[in-house]
């Protein structure tokens, strides 16, 4: 290999390629060529860098400096003066929200500083397409030991002893599971990687397949030693193009350098993956309908006992983990429970990523150690609340988790105390409101998801969530009887006992961590009538202020109903009977001239 | 591509090692090139190409190269500065191919500055 100086780390993710970061490499490859610096300089294509709201991103090393937003204008200057001259392009780098100036390295800005990166070690840092760089960062070399030097009960024991628990939601123990697998009785057994990833707006497991595949990889061949698996389904929902591909790259590689296939590393142990695309419905990913859809069957959970482990695909003992649970399993061999177990509170250990999205200023993709706050995540992290606004609530957990209100800001994350709070852990979602968001109208929001995605096999989750959608509908549009608080409990505590998974089991997170923490909405709602943030259409109004109102006309031109009339220069009148309360005038004045009330 | 065995996991990061270092950012040396437009016309760039040929041929694996700006001595460029781990940098003015290659072997390799090109060590004068 040539000798590069300099290394470009390009955001190939999801969310950079979809921002054009593959004509930022064209424009890269053209500039480079131009100043005869090709052979100086390496472009590497990156899996997610994390700080998507950011893209397309790139880190220049050496250095770690982080360029953002780029767009193929910025890229001839960028490379004369930065990769030739090296005068790094402050214009280019990014300022936190709570800084002045621009921060030029990665490692010091807010939204990575926090962050404690093991399931996602290799993010940004690798080519995910060239296993010798996985490899060169200790890659398989906890295969390696597994394989060698360790017996299949003292794998189990390690993950056992590290505490590291299910990161697909439900966070069941691993190691406990590895085990009931390894003593079920089978003439066959299989892993399975579960890669269904069906809450809406969550990307984490999109991105560690997209960033690392060979971590996911690595540590199902280490599971599969433990349990003594010689299969494994990887199943990827189709809506993820970009990770199948890299996936089944990984596969291919891993095979080639028989670290996949017969006699692995020269072990005797003979190990195969299979790639199986999803049709995506949310239910897919609960496992026993995972399992029913790679076998060709229609995707229903269905009663539980018999787990997966005693009786999984083809009736056979069966491993079923997240992408996320098998990221860590490579680190905790190679560095021991004791180092993974010093990370996180009593009963959650390690760390956790999160997809953190909605009014927080930083968005994007992280991992942090459990027992973090709540706050640290939003205002270090995230940088605060977008515009300043007030903070409302965080919901986490995916479309059943709950809502946590501003004085659990400072609750440590763990399993447990989410649960507490009326919320769960989820797979990692994180959704940040600010005081514009309705509370009634979020629940409502989330039981609309659940009900569309409820598969119809028992009757409480399917018509359960179905009287709940219409029982908040009418609260929102200020139909609400003041019973029905009442009954969306009653209903919640149905839908949880009569469902078959946890689908319904947990469908009731939304409606009751509202109810718990803002009652007073739901009050307003049916009594005044009201909607005090100001969302739902039925219940408010919008006015013009005549003091504040210039007569720009803006607001006249963008009505789409004609609502809105007036000459130059002369406060506008709103006709409400012809208003459609879109909020259009709203959102274009420039002088906050238009009121909701 | 041959089957690995254990063993061959180690000899590939071996190999890899200057990718890492260049990543982490961990290295032992650091060789920069200086690279202002003034640099450049006094030859910076073949200086730049010597090093890099260097760094290959002796298989220098915790050292990374950079370019910066003009240090504001155009009148001895083209320059670069050494800096190895936990010492001050070292600054070599009027350099050439030549004295890039001796600049390489005893201070990048061997770790002994080569007082007679140097310009500076951190700030101070040295000749
Ligand atoms: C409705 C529903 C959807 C689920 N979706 C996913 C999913 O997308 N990904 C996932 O890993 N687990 C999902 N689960 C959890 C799985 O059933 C299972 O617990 C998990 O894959 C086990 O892996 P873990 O122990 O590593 O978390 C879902 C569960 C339910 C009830």
């Amino acid at each position: 290999m040539a000798e590069y100086r300099m290394h470009l780390m390009l955001c190939a993710g999801t969310g950079c390629v979809s921002n054009r970061s593959l004509k930022i490499e064209e424009s890269l490859e053209k500039e480079l060529k131009k100043h005869k610096l090709e052979e100086e300089i390496l472009i590497v294509r990156t899996g997610c860098n994390g700080f998507c709201a950011q893209g397309p991103i790139m880190v220049a090393h050496p250095g770690e400096i982080f360029y953002q937003m780029l767009t193929q204008k910025d890229i001839p200057h960028l490379v004369e003066e930065h990769f030739l001259k090296g005068r790094p392009v402050k214009e280019l780098m990014y300022t936190p929200p709570e800084e002045k100036a621009p921060v030029p390295k990665m490692g010091d800005i807010g939204f990575f500083r926090e962050q404690r990166l093991i399931a996602l070690r290799n993010r940004g840092l690798i080519d995910p397409e060239r296993i010798e760089e996985y490899i060169a960062r200790g890659g398989y070399t906890g295969l390696a030991k597994a394989l060698t030097s360790m017996r299949p009960d003292e794998i189990i024991k390690e993950i056992k002893d590290s505490g590291l628990r299910g990161r697909g939601g439900a966070g069941f123990p691993t190691g406990r599971k590895w085990e009931f697998t390894a003593k079920a009785e089978g003439e066959e057994k299989y892993i399975i990687c579960n890669a269904d990833e069906g809450d809406p707006g969550a990307f984490m497991d999109r991105s560690i397949v997209e960033s690392d595949p060979h971590s996911v990889l690595e540590g199902m061949t280490i599971g599969a030693r433990a349990i003594g698996a010689h299969h494994a389904y990887i199943y990827i929902r189709t809506e993820y193009p970009i990770a199948v591909e890299r996936m089944r790259k990984a596969i291919n590689q891993a095979k080639e350098y028989g670290l996949l296939g017969e006699d692995i590393l020269g072990t005797g142990f003979r190990f195969d993956v299979t790639v199986h695309r999803g049709a995506g419905a949310f239910v897919c990913g609960e496992e026993t309908s995972l399992i029913a859809s790679l076998e060709g069957r229609s995707p229903e959970p269905r009663i539980r006992p018999p787990f997966p482990a005693q009786s999984g695909v083809w009736g056979m003992p069966t491993n079923i983990n997240n992408v996320e649970t098998w990221a860590n399993v490579p680190e905790i061999i190679n560095r021991g429970a004791g180092w993974y177990s010093q990370l996180g509170t009593d009963t959650s250990k390690g760390t956790k990523v999160f997809s953190l999205v909605g009014k927080v200023k930083n968005t994007g993709l992280i991992e942090v150690p459990m027992g973090i706050t709540l706050r640290k995540i939003i205002y270090d992290i995230g940088g605060g609340i977008l515009e300043d606004k007030k903070f409302k609530a965080i919901q986490t957990g995916g479309p059943s988790g709950g809502c946590i209100p501003e004085e659990l800001l400072d609750l440590p994350i763990d399993y447990e105390r989410l649960t507490e709070a009326g919320s769960i852990m989820g797979s990692g979602g994180m959704i940040v409101m600010d005081e514009g968001t309705c509370m009634v109208d979020v629940a409502r929001y989330f039981v609309d998801f659940l009900r569309g995605e409820s598969c119809g096999k028992c009757t409480s989750c399917r018509e359960g969530l179905e009287s709940m959608y219409q029982i908040l509908t009418e609260i929102c549009e200020g139909k609400g009887k003041e019973s029905d608080v009442e009954l969306l409990e009653e209903l919640c505590a149905a839908i949880a006992d009569g469902s078959m998974c946890a689908l319904g089991g947990t469908a009731s997170n939304p409606v009751l961590s509202t109810i718990r923490y803002f009652r007073n909405e739901y009050q307003s709602h049916i009594r005044d009538q009201e909607c005090p943030a100001g969302v739902c259409r039925e219940l408010i109004h919008y006015l013009i202020d005549r003091e504040k109102c210039t007569g720009c006309l803006l607001c006249v031109k963008n009505c789409p109903s004609d609502a809105i009339t007036g000459e130059r220069k002369e406060p506008v009148n709103l006709n409400q009977e012809k208003c459609i309360k879109c909020g259009i005038c709203f959102e274009v004045c420039k002088f906050k001239a238009v009121e909701v009330k | 591509m041959p089957k690995l065995k254990p063993e061959d996991l180690e000899q590939i990061s071996e190999r890899m090692r200057k990718m890492v270092v260049l990543r982490e950012g961990a290295a032992r040396a650091k060789i920069i090139v200086h690279m202002g437009t003034c640099g450049i016309a006094a030859g910076a760039r073949k200086i730049m190409a010597a090093v890099l040929a260097l760094m290959e041929e002796k298989d220098a694996k915790d050292v990374i190269v950079t370019s910066s700006g003009c240090a504001g001595l155009c009148s001895r460029e083209p320059m670069i500065t050494v800096e190895l781990k936990g010492e001050a940098p070292v600054k070599y003015v009027d350099v050439t191919e030549d004295k890039t290659r001796q600049i390489f072997d005893e201070h990048v390799m061997g770790g002994k500055i080569l007082a007679k090109y140097a310009l500076a060590i951190g700030s101070e004068r040295v000749s």
